[in-house]
C-alpha cells in the first residue's frame, strides 16, 4: 500500500484520469497528486473516500461534481462549476474559477483564494446536517446567491478592494445567508433579498472559516476578523408566491 | 300582414325559492327587466340585455339567464342573427347600430399562433430573479448614430426626437369622455399612471379632473376636432391624429345630443345638447401630403416636444399607408384591426370591413422594413388584443406596443353585452347618467385595471424568459420565434412565420 | 455548446496554425467532430490587396462558371485556385474549397463611399441566394478562411493550416444544432474584413435578420452567427461607429443601470439603445469578431456562455476556456474574466 500516489495527467482524457483517481483511491491512497492537468473536465467527479487530490494545473469544468468526502487543492485557477451539485468533501482553488462556482451544492466547503465568475453560489440548498459553504477571498460577478436555498457564502473581498458585486445579489434566495465583507449597495440587491449588519454571534460563525481560509493560503486573519460584514439573507421563504392566482 | 315579434335574445327567470325580495336586482337595472309586486320579482325578458349586473348583485345567486331559450329553425347560412337584422330593417328601414368589436365568426389568427421556449441550446430565463426589460420608447429613432471625438470626449451628435417612456409595452387605446363616463376614464387615467404606461383621451377633449394624469395621456386630434385647442395638445403627452377607427373604417362617429350633457358640452367645447359629428374624412387630409402638414403643424404648435402618432384602421393597404405615414414626421403608426371596440358602429362596418391585426402588424412591419424605415416610426397595435398571449404574439410580428381597449373595460365590470350606444350600461362605463356613473368607483376600478396591466406584464415577461430574451426589442419582429397552427400557407406568407413542426 | 479561441499579435508578428489547432483540439470536449474552422489575417501577403473570395462549389463544370461570370461583371479575377486539401480519414469532401483574388472595379458603383466593399457584398449576397451550389464563405482581403465538417485537428490536417502564417488567428470547434454536417454552417463566418467564431445561440435572430436585411444584407447560411458578421459590418464599417459603441450597441447595460449612469453616458447610452434596439443580440452567446487591425472579445449581457482572455508580451488570447489558452501559450500572464456585455478589446499597434 503506498500513501501517496502521482499521476502525470499531461495529454490524458478524463476517463482515464478519473479511471486511475478511483483506482488510487481502491489501492488505499492516501493522497493523490495529479500534475500537468490541463483542462480536464469532471475530476473527483462522483468520488466517494477519505482522500486528498493535490491539482497541479487548470482543471476544467464540475471539478469535484457529486463528490463526496475527498479534499481537492487546486494550484491554479478552475473553470466553471467546481463543486457542481457536490455533497460532502472539500475543494481548495489557488486561484480563481470561473461561472456557477458551487452550483446547486449540497453539503462540504469550498474555499477559493481569489475572485469567482458569475451566478456563484447558485441555488445551494441544506438539509438537515448537510449545510454548503462557499468562501471566496477576493469578489464574485453578478448574481451571486441566485435562487440560494441554504447554506453559506462567505466573501471575504481581499486583494486591497472591497468586493464591488453586480447586481442580483441573493435574487430569488429563499434560505441560507449570503455575508460579504464590505460595501453592498441596495439596487444590488436581488429581489427578495434583504441586507442587515452582522450580528456578534454570526460573526462567531464565520470566525472559524475565516481562520481556516487563511490556514489554506498562508494569509493572516486578523484584518479579517473584525471589520464590518454586511448579511444578506431571505425576506420570505416563498419570494414569489404573491405572483400567482388559480385559475377559477 | 306584420312580421310579428322575434322571439326573445334572453330569458331571465327568478328562483322564487331563494330570492329574499331584496330588490337589488330591480335597482341594478336600467333597461326595467324587473319590478317588484308585492311579495314578488316580475321580470320582462325581452329588455335584457344580458349586462349580468342583477346576476352579480343578487346576493343569493337566484337570477339565471339562458340565451336564446327559443330557437329558431336552424340553418349555417340564414343565422338568427341574419334573419333578425332582416326583420328590423324591413320594419325601420335604417342602418343597424352595434356595439364592442366584430361579432362575426372569423378565424381569430392569434389562436391559430404558438409561441416558443427554449430548451437545451439555451436557458430560458427566470424574469424574477434576472433582469427583464419590457421598457419600451415609442416614436421616431434615429437610423444611425453619429459621434464626435472632443478632447478624447466622445460626443453624441444627433439629435434624437422625443419618445414616450412606456415601462410596459400595454397601453389603453382611445375611448372619449362622451363614449365612456369619467369615471371611467378617471379610473383608466390612475392605472395608466400607476403602471408607468399611457391611455388615449379619444376625441372628446380632455375633463379638468383628468389633468393631474396628462403626463400619461395621449391627446387625441380627430376629423370633429372637440375639445382641441393649444391647451390640450400642450398638456399631452403625445398627441394621436384618428384617421380611422378598426370597427367603422371609413366612417366618422357620432355622439348623440342626448350624451352632450353640461361636462361633455364643456370639455369639447361644443353646446349642451347638440350632435357631436365627427366627419369621415378630417377635411383638412384628402391626401397623404396632407397628412404631413397636420403632424407638422401639431408639432409646431407644440414646440417638436411631443410624439404625434396617427392612427389608422387596419385595411387592405395599410401597409403603403403606413410607408406614407412613416415619411410624414408622425412618430408611430397606430393600427386598429378590425376586432377593434366601439361604443357605437354600424353593423355592416363592424362585423365586415377592414383586416385582422395580425396580418395588418406584419405587412406594415415588413413594408418599412424593405424600405429601410422602421426606424422612423413605432407601430402600435390595437383592435381585439385580450390576453398577455396577444400581446406577445404581436409583438412578434413586428409591433412595438398594444392599445388595449375593451379588455380594460372588462377589467372595470364591463360584461361585452355590446350594448354600449344605448348609454344605459349599468357598470357606470359608457353611460353619463349620474346614477349609474356613480356605480363605478375609481378606488376600486383603477386598481383593477392596474392589475390586469400588471398580470399581463408578468406574464408576458415569463413568456419572454421561456423564450430566452431578456429585453423587448429582441421579441420585436422576432417572428421566428412563432409558428402557424393549421394556418393556410397564403397567411403564413404573409406573417412570414412557418408552420408548427418547421 | 462549441469552443471559440482567438489571438492578435498586435505587432503584426506572424505565427503558424500549430498553436491555435493545439488550443482548439484541447476544447475537443466542447464540440461533435461536426464542423470545426480557423481565419487568419495576414495569409495572403503576395496578393493583400485583393479580396479573397472563397467559395464552396458542389462542382466545378457547371456552378464555378456561373461565379466567374458574376465576378467578371464587376472587376477583375486576377488569380484563381483550388484551395489545397490533404485527405483525412474522418473528413468527407464533399464540396471543392476554391479562391478567386478579385479587385472589384469601383468605377462601377459611383454613388457609394466604399464601392469596393460596396460591390463584394452585393457579390456575396447574390451568389449565395442565386447560385444554387456555390456557397461564398470568405471575401476579405488578406484573410483565409478555414472549414469543415469534422475535428478541429483533422480540419486543420485537411488544409495543412501550419502552411499558414498570420498575426491574427480565429479558430471555433462546433457543437451543432442546426444544419450538422454542412460545412457552410462551421464558423469562422466571414464577410469582406470580418471574421465571427461564436458560441452559443441568438435568441433574438429574428429581429437581428429582419433588421440587417432591412440594410441590403441576406442571411443565407440557415444559422445564427452570420447575422453577427453583418451587424459588424453595418455598425463599424457603414455606420463608422466604434468597436466599443458597436459592441454596446449588440450587448447593452440594462435600463436600470442606464438610469444610474451620469447624464451624459445616459444619453448616449439611450441613444444607441433606441437606435440600434434591433441589433440587441439577446440569449446565451459569446463571440470573438475580428477584422484586419483587431479583435474583440465579448459576452451576453447576462453572461450565460464563459469567455476568458490573457495575455503575453504582445499578443492577446481570447477563449472559452483558460486550459486552451494555457495550451497555446503556457507562460501567459493572469487570467481575466471579462464582465458580462463589456468588450475586451486587441489592436495592432500603428
Amino acid at each position: 500500500m503506498v500513501d501517496t500516489i502521482r499521476i502525470d495527467a499531461k495529454g490524458m482524457h478524463y476517463t482515464p484520469l478519473n479511471k486511475a483517481i478511483r483506482a488510487a483511491v481502491a489501492s488505499g491512497a492516501r493522497k493523490i497528486e495529479l500534475d500537468h492537468v490541463m483542462g480536464q473536465r469532471f475530476i473527483a467527479d462522483g468520488l466517494r473516500g477519505n482522500v486528498e487530490i493535490v491539482i497541479n494545473g487548470v482543471p476544467g469544468g464540475d471539478l469535484g461534481m457529486f463528490m463526496s468526502g475527498p479534499t481537492c487543492i487546486v494550484h491554479g485557477n478552475c473553470e466553471h462549476a467546481p463543486g457542481n451539485t457536490m455533497d460532502s468533501g472539500t475543494i481548495v482553488i489557488h486561484g480563481n474559477a470561473g461561472d456557477a462556482v458551487a452550483h446547486s451544492m449540497r453539503g462540504g466547503m469550498i474555499f477559493v483564494r481569489d475572485d469567482i465568475g458569475y451566478r456563484g453560489g447558485i441555488h445551494m440548498k441544506q438539509y438537515k446536517e448537510k449545510r454548503p459553504i462557499l468562501v471566496i477571498g477576493g469578489s464574485a460577478r453578478a448574481f451571486l446567491g441566485e435562487y440560494m436555498a441554504g447554506g453559506l457564502i462567505l466573501i471575504l473581498g481581499r486583494k486591497g478592494k472591497f468586493p464591488d458585486i453586480d447586481r442580483g445579489i441573493g435574487s430569488g434566495i429563499h434560505g441560507g445567508k449570503i455575508i460579504i465583507r464590505g460595501s453592498v449597495t441596495d439596487h444590488n440587491l436581488g429581489v427578495g433579498a434583504k441586507k442587515n449588519d452582522l450580528k456578534e454571534e454570526e460573526r462567531q460563525e464565520i470566525a472559524p472559516l475565516i481562520e481556516k481560509f487563511t490556514g489554506f493560503f498562508g494569509l493572516d486573519p486578523a484584518p479579517l476578523l473584525n471589520d464590518r460584514y454586511y448579511v444578506i439573507t431571505p425576506s420570505s421563504a416563498r419570494p414569489f408566491a404573491s405572483k400567482y392566482t388559480w385559475e377559477v | 300582414m306584420s312580421i310579428g315579434s322575434v322571439p326573445l335574445r334572453y330569458r331571465i327567470s327568478v328562483d322564487h325559492d331563494q330570492c329574499m325580495l331584496c330588490g337589488r336586482c330591480v335597482e341594478s337595472c336600467p333597461y326595467g327587466v324587473f319590478r317588484k309586486e308585492g311579495e314578488h320579482i316580475h321580470v320582462n325578458s325581452r329588455v335584457c340585455v344580458a349586462c349580468h349586473r342583477c346576476i352579480s348583485m343578487c346576493p343569493r345567486d337566484a337570477i339565471s339567464l339562458v340565451e336564446r331559450p327559443v330557437d329558431y329553425r336552424s340553418h349555417p347560412l340564414w343565422t338568427p342573427q341574419v334573419r333578425e337584422a332582416i326583420y328590423n330593417q324591413a320594419r325601420t328601414g335604417k342602418i343597424i347600430l352595434s356595439g364592442m368589436g366584430n361579432a362575426q365568426d372569423y378565424p381569430v389568427i392569434f389562436d391559430r399562433l404558438v409561441l416558443d421556449a427554449c430548451q437545451v441550446t439555451n436557458p430560458s430565463i427566470d424574469p424574477l430573479r434576472e433582469p427583464m426589460e419590457l421598457r419600451t420608447y415609442l416614436g421616431k429613432k434615429p437610423s444611425h448614430l453619429d459621434f464626435q471625438k472632443i478632447d478624447g470626449d466622445t460626443v453624441l451628435e444627433t439629435k434624437l426626437s422625443p419618445n414616450l417612456m412606456v415601462e410596459t409595452p400595454i397601453m389603453i387605446g382611445h375611448m372619449s369622455y362622451g363614449a365612456i363616463s369619467l369615471n371611467a376614464q378617471k379610473s383608466l387615467a390612475r392605472a395608466v399612471t400607476e403602471c408607468g404606461t399611457f391611455m388615449g383621451t379619444g376625441e372628446g377633449g380632455l375633463h379638468e379632473s383628468l389633468y393631474p394624469y396628462q403626463n400619461h395621456m395621449i391627446v387625441q386630434v380627430a376629423s370633429g376636432r372637440f375639445g382641441v385647442d393649444i391647451n390640450y395638445l400642450e398638456r399631452g403627452a403625445a398627441i394621436e391624429i384618428k384617421i380611422g377607427q378598426g370597427a367603422k373604417p371609413g366612417l366618422g362617429g357620432h355622439l348623440p345630443g342626448e350624451k352632450v350633457c353640461a361636462d361633455v358640452s364643456c370639455t369639447r367645447m361644443i353646446p349642451e345638447g347638440s350632435d357631436a359629428i365627427s366627419p369621415a374624412p378630417h377635411h383638412d387630409i384628402y391626401s397623404i401630403e396632407d397628412l404631413k402638414q397636420l403632424v407638422r403643424s401639431l408639432k409646431e404648435a407644440t414646440e417638436w416636444k411631443k410624439p404625434v402618432f396617427v392612427k389608422i384602421a387596419a385595411v387592405h393597404n395599410s401597409a403603403a399607408i403606413a410607408a406614407g405615414i412613416a415619411r410624414s414626421s408622425a412618430d408611430a403608426v397606430v393600427i386598429d384591426g378590425f376586432r377593434g371596440g366601439t361604443g357605437a358602429a354600424p353593423r355592416v362596418f363592424r362585423d365586415h370591413v377592414g383586416i385582422p391585426i395580425e396580418a395588418a402588424v406584419a405587412s406594415v412591419d415588413a413594408k418599412l422594413r424593405s424600405q429601410g424605415i422602421r426606424n422612423e416610426v413605432s407601430i402600435i397595435a390595437s383592435g381585439g388584443i385580450r390576453e398577455s398571449a396577444d400581446v406577445a404574439k404581436v409583438i412578434a410580428l413586428g409591433a412595438d406596443a398594444v392599445y388595449i381597449g375593451t379588455a380594460a373595460l372588462v377589467a372595470m365590470g364591463c360584461r361585452v353585452c355590446g350594448t354600449c350606444y344605448k348609454g344605459l350600461c349599468p357598470w357606470g362605463i359608457a353611460t353619463q347618467r349620474p346614477d349609474l356613473v356613480a356605480r363605478l368607483d375609481p378606488d376600486v376600478a383603477s386598481a383593477n385595471v392596474a392589475n390586469l396591466i400588471h398580470a399581463w406584464t408578468l406574464e408576458l415577461s415569463e413568456l419572454m424568459g421561456a423564450a430566452g430574451i431578456n429585453s423587448i426589442e429582441s421579441l420585436r419582429g422576432n417572428r421566428d420565434r412563432l409558428r402557424g397552427y393549421l394556418l393556410d400557407e397564403s397567411i403564413m406568407k404573409i406573417l412570414d412565420i412557418k408552420t408548427v413542426g418547421a | 455548446m462549441c469552443g471559440i479561441i482567438g489571438v492578435i499579435d498586435r505587432t503584426r508578428q506572424c505565427m503558424d496554425g500549430t498553436g491555435i489547432r493545439a488550443a482548439l483540439s484541447q476544447m475537443d470536449e466542447r464540440g461533435s467532430g461536426e464542423g470545426a474552422g480557423y481565419a487568419v489575417y495576414g495569409a495572403f501577403p503576395d496578393f493583400k490587396d485583393y479580396y479573397a473570395v472563397h467559395v464552396f462549389f458542389d462542382n466545378l463544370h457547371e456552378t464555378k462558371p456561373l461565379v466567374e461570370e458574376e465576378l467578371s461583371k464587376w472587376g477583375i479575377i486576377e488569380h484563381q485556385e483550388a484551395i489545397p486539401t490533404y485527405d483525412q480519414p474522418n473528413i468527407r469532401k464533399v464540396h471543392f474549397p476554391w479562391r478567386f483574388f478579385f479587385k472589384p472595379d469601383s468605377h462601377l458603383m459611383p454613388w457609394s463611399t466604399t464601392p469596393a466593399d460596396d460591390i463584394v457584398t452585393h457579390l456575396v449576397m447574390k451568389i449565395n441566394s442565386s447560385i444554387p451550389g456555390a456557397l461564398v464563405y470568405a471575401s476579405g482581403k488578406n484573410v483565409a478562411v478555414f472549414k469543415a465538417s469534422g475535428w478541429p485537428e483533422d480540419v486543420a490536417d485537411f488544409y495543412r493550416i501550419q502552411d499558414y502564417k498570420g498575426y491574427l488567428w480565429l479558430g471555433h470547434n462546433r457543437y451543432p444544432t442546426n444544419t450538422p454536417g454542412w460545412w457552410g454552417g462551421a464558423h469562422p463566418f466571414n464577410l469582406l474584413h470580418w471574421s465571427v467564431v461564436h458560441n452559443g445561440e441568438i435568441t433574438s435572430y429574428g429581429t437581428n435578420r429582419r433588421y440587417i436585411e432591412s440594410y441590403g444584407y441576406r442571411c443565407s447560411m440557415y444559422t445564427d452567427t452570420e447575422v453577427v458578421a453583418y451587424l459588424f459590418d453595418l455598425l463599424i464599417r457603414r455606420h463608422g461607429l466604434s468597436i466599443e459603441t458597436a459592441v454596446k450597441a449588440l450587448a447593452p447595460p440594462f435600463w436600470d443601470e442606464i438610469d444610474q449612469m451620469p447624464e451624459r453616458d445616459k444619453e448616449i447610452m439611450r441613444a444607441i439603445r433606441l437606435t440600434y434596439g434591433s441589433a440587441l443580440m439577446n440569449g446565451p452567446f459569446a463571440i470573438v469578431v475580428a477584422n484586419h487591425d483587431s479583435m474583440v472579445g465579448f459576452t451576453d449581457r447576462i453572461k450565460l456562455r464563459p469567455l476568458v482572455s490573457g495575455e503575453l508580451g504582445n499578443r492577446l488570447y481570447i477563449s472559452s476556456e483558460e486550459a486552451a489558452i494555457r495550451t497555446m501559450e503556457p507562460d501567459v500572464g493572469e487570467i481575466i474574466m471579462p464582465k458580462a456585455g463589456e468588450p475586451v478589446i486587441g489592436r495592432v499597434r500603428g
